[in-house]
């Protein structure tokens, strides 16, 4: 692109100095190694240990090749024994967790922001500081906290593991506030909703059908963060004594190094695998707008 | 619900004794207002004077402290927005982003439970009412401003309302658009014949689509009466003075008649009967000759300042031998003719003024 307007520089300049036209190409040469040095060293800083976690899970104490912790990965998903069923379990139980939590997230969170920007928008600061108050303070004190309640909790409704949705909620509350805070602040929800509302939209159409598909990608990247979190969460699941992933692959791994590292790598797919799902479901919705567009 | 528009089917609307503060400041003090059905009544006033809160009053976006809207004869003070049946078209741009412009449209007939065919039809029906008939795929950002109010006005209007509501739809525009849309805003207002309540700061857009215009300041309707009556007998000197352009000059009054540079103005009703007050004349009211006669002096002597050109007609500003500044409205051959500096006499036509003491 940026070539084409070089034909209309004069001459003139090379006979000065070197032409123009070299001067930009080289520029562009070293944007270009630029960018693929940034490219080599973030891709490293990811890949590099995902690769030694891959070596590491396939080389046995001599250094030789093996395969069995891979086999015995296959043999888990199939197999009928108790490792393999805590497995399924956790991986149940942290599937429907990620579903609950996310759930509970953005019913608690986007009608709430909509209605403070609404009605009540000096309490802004507050909700902002309820909602990052999860990020400040570490896992293991909140443990101490949660601690009492889930004992309640475990009273009153049951041990079931699925319960930890409560308190992945509010583990995730800075981070999809964060993104919904952003998505909201690029509309005029005020006008927006009152304009749906003198139409005859009631609130929660106000939300559903207003609010929503306009903050989508906001809400797109909450649930990214939110399901990514869930599934690694380990800190919760293992003090409260309840089973999720994490644990499962913890515990079936405790002693067997090679296995825990396949493991450990199976773990980050289905992670992997999950916000690949998620972000073709929000692409396609994009997508079909787009062609009309 | 039919998709076809009734030609009249206005309804009454009447406000009656609004009260609504923000903490200290009044918005609305005992604001009083009746529509008749499908009349266009302009509130018009300076920022902050409480007509958006009026209006947003009717559509139950804000509620009174104190008073009724009344509609059609039923008192609506504690039913909600969703449920009033008003079209509302807002200042600021308010199209849903994530849908067309016939999906725009159509968002309020399918509350209504209107199916989708006859739903595409209506919304489509009602673009071509705008003059958007070409643009029903566009989105908001492919629209330009004017096309986005004119969206606007068709999704209110596509749900029938009882009542249609204007805060400042024009403001964000270009001059240009802003007459026209304005003057197609009325077109399409009486085609349908529905009641509406349009704001505004603008006095000359008031003037141009209203029935009635309303002059508001400070929560309250100072007069409410027809474009011609607003401008030409004012109440106040308020309102003489917030409609057009006005020079206020001293005169000597007596009765109902004052003595305006050496010619006696009729008073208007509202003006003190004695004494030395300011008579407010308009500028076009004003006349200006170049024939000065010689040695005598006359008390619109006077000085030209200024000329301008507006067009068919143009402005000159003179000062008074006591330093008063006068504005004159003349042709424009006139203003062409006068040069600043030069030596003129100023009279006043002998057209029912307002004096203040
Ligand atoms: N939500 C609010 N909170 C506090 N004060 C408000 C609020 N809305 C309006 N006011 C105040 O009430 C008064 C009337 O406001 P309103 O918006 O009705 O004025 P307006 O006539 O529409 O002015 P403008 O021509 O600038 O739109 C103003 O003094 C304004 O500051
Ligand atoms: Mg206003």
């Amino acid at each position: 692109m940026t070539t084409v307007s070089d034909s209309s520089v004069p001459v003139v300049a090379s006979s000065v100095g070197p032409p123009p036209r070299k001067l930009r190409a080289a520029r562009r040469r070293r944007t270009t190694v630029f960018r693929w040095i940034t490219v080599v060293i973030v891709g490293g800083f990811f890949l590099i240990p995902l690769y030694s976690l891959f070596e590491s899970s396939t080389k046995n104490l001599g250094g030789r090749r093996v395969w069995d912790a891979w086999q015995a990965v296959g043999s888990l998903a199939t197999a009928d024994d108790p490792n393999s069923k805590l497995l399924w379990v956790g991986l149940r139980n942290s599937l429907f967790l990620v579903a609950l939590t996310l759930i509970i997230m953005l019913v608690l969170l986007v009608p709430t922001m909509t209605w403070i920007r609404l009605r009540v928008p000096w309490m802004r600061r507050t909700m902002e500081f309820v909602c990052l108050l999860a990020l400040t303070i570490p896992a293991i004190v909140l443990v101490v906290g949660l601690a009492p309640i889930y004992r309640q909790i475990s009273h009153i409704l049951s041990t079931d593991t699925i319960w930890l949705c409560f308190a992945y909620a509010v583990l995730v509350l800075p981070f999809a506030y964060r993104s919904l805070d952003a998505g909201l602040d690029a509309i005029d929800v005020k006008t927006l909703s009152e304009a749906a509302r003198s139409l005859g939209s009631s609130w929660t159409g106000v939300i559903l059908r207003i609010v929503i598909p306009n903050i989508r990608s906001a809400v797109v990247s909450a649930c990214f963060i939110s399901l990514a979190l869930v599934l690694g969460e380990f800190t919760f699941a293992s003090l409260l004594n309840r089973q999720n992933f994490a644990t499962a692959i913890f515990q079936v791994g405790q002693d067997d190094g090679r296995l825990a590292m396949a493991l450990s790598l199976v773990s980050l797919l289905v992670a992997f695998v999950l916000l690949l799902v998620l972000s073709l479901f929000s692409h396609s919705r994009k997508g079909r707008k787009g062609k009309t567009a | 619900m039919t998709t076809e528009r009734p030609s009249t089917g206005g309804v009454e609307v009447s406000l009656q004794d609004l009260r609504r503060s923000y903490g200290d400041i009044q918005a609305l003090n005992g604001m009083s207002l009746t529509l008749s059905p499908g009349e266009l009544v302009v509130l018009l006033g300076p920022s902050g004077c409480g007509k958006t809160t009026a209006l947003r009053v009717l559509a139950g976006l804000e509620d009174a402290d104190s008073g009724r809207v009344v509609v059609a004869g039923k008192d609506i003070s504690s039913i909600p927005t969703s449920k009033r049946d008003m079209g509302m078209v807002f200042q600021a741009y308010s199209l849903f982003p994530h849908m067309t412009a016939r999906e725009n449209v159509a968002f309020g007939l399918r509350l209504r439970g209107v199916d989708g065919a006859k739903r595409r039809k209506a919304a489509g029906e009602y673009l071509d009412l705008v003059g958007l008939g070409a643009q029903v795929d566009r989105y908001a950002h492919q629209m330009s401003g004017g096309q986005q109010q004119r969206v606007a006005l068709a999704r209110a209007l596509a749900i029938q309302p009882k009542v249609l509501l204007l805060d400042e739809p024009l403001s964000a525009l270009d001059a240009k658009v802003r007459v026209q849309l304005r003057d197609e805003i009325r077109r399409i207002q009486l085609d349908v014949g529905i009641t509406t309540l349009f704001v505004t700061h603008d006095q000359e857009e008031a003037l141009a689509v209203a029935d009635r215009v309303g002059v508001m300041r400070a929560g309250q309707i100072e007069q409410i009466d027809t474009p011609e009556v607003i401008y030409s007998h004012p109440t106040n000197a308020f309102v003489a003075e917030f409609i057009g352009l006005t020079n206020r000059l001293s005169g000597q009054i007596s009765g109902a008649t004052a003595v305006v540079l050496g010619t006696e103005v009729p008073l208007l009703p509202g003006s003190p009967t004695s004494g030395t007050g300011s008579v407010l004349v308009r500028p076009e009211q004003v006349r200006v000759s170049e024939e000065i006669p010689v040695g005598q002096t006359h008390p619109g002597d006077a000085t030209v300042v200024t000329t301008s050109f507006l067009g068919a007609h143009g402005r000159v500003s003179a000062r008074l031998a006591d330093g008063t500044l006068v504005v004159a409205q003349l042709p424009s051959a006139q203003v062409e003719r006068l040069s600043v500096g030069q030596q003129v006499v100023l009279t006043v036509e002998s057209i029912p003024a307002l004096a203040v003491a």
